[in-house]
């Protein structure tokens, strides 16, 4: 994968600033990938949130369904917690408080990603 | 004590600093609006994650669990939060290209600017609203 670090930030640690372009790129670059998969996703969800429960499990037991609505988790439940992250560090100034809801961000992220991915995998492998 | 901006000074008199003006002072131009629109609406949809994750896990886990979803969402407040959550993808999305427009270089000029801001969300508001309009009209409502 293209990372913009120079060698010398990799090598140094990145100083003040923490951190350095892999934040903004991994933004775009899930936005970029966003922008058919919301489209498709806003298509599902329209169609299909008010069908019956076999009708959801079988249009996700296609795996050309199951595939994009994956893609779909793991890009959004990503974007968010980068976006989300970004407001905690502008809004949020004390130290303990920042870093514990750092940390509440990117456990809630990996658990609604997990659960929503799991449930999907269960519809895709159990027809 | 941090004196407040306009708290009398040692002859008694308001010190009459300047104060820094904030939110409720701007004027709200439209491209700021924008601003702080796709900021809500990124918060928005995180809460929106939640009903996604609650649709498949209920999808997944049986009928008598998917009852329980389904008529949360036709209950009014349902499609209240179905309605947000349409128009905050359509909002995000859109305002989405136009941040990415910018960070390849185009569309910076305030004119332009202002056009794009209201061109999201004008097409925002249609996209979400037809999406709706046209869910009431074949079912009765957005997923009932």
């Amino acid at each position: 994968m293209t990372r913009l670090n120079s060698p010398l930030s990799k090598i140094e640690g990145l100083g003040s600033s923490k951190s350095g372009t892999h934040h903004f790129w991994h933004q775009r670059m899930t936005a970029v990938a966003l922008i058919p998969l919301s489209i498709w996703f806003a298509a599902s969800a329209l169609a299909y949130v008010g069908a019956d429960q076999g009708a959801v499990a079988a249009y996700f037991a296609e795996p050309i369904n199951a595939v994009p609505m994956f893609l779909f988790i793991v890009a959004s439940t990503y974007h968010m917690s980068l976006g989300l992250q970004v407001i905690i560090e502008d809004y949020i100034h004390n130290e303990g408080q920042k870093i514990a809801l750092l940390l509440l961000n990117r456990f809630a992220a990996w658990a609604i990603g997990s659960a929503s991915a799991f449930a999907l995998i269960r519809m895709a492998l159990h027809p | 004590m941090a004196d407040a901006p306009n708290s009398p000074g040692p002859s008694g008199r308001p010190l009459g600093r300047p104060l820094s003006p904030h939110l409720q002072i701007y004027r709200w131009p439209i491209t700021m609006a924008a601003s702080i629109t796709h900021r809500a609406t990124g918060v928005a949809l995180a809460g929106g994650t939640l009903f996604l994750s609650w649709w498949l896990m209920a999808a997944a886990s049986g009928p008598d669990a998917y009852a329980v979803f389904a008529a949360a969402a036709a209950h009014p407040l349902g499609q209240f939060v179905l309605f947000g959550f349409l128009w905050s993808i359509c909002f995000h999305l859109l305002n989405g290209i136009r941040h990415l427009a910018w960070d390849v270089g185009y569309g910076f000029k305030v004119p332009t600017a202002k056009m794009t801001a209201a061109l999201v969300y004008a097409g925002s508001l249609i996209l979400a609203g037809g999406a709706f309009v046209i869910g009431l009209m074949v079912r009765g409502g957005l997923g009932t």
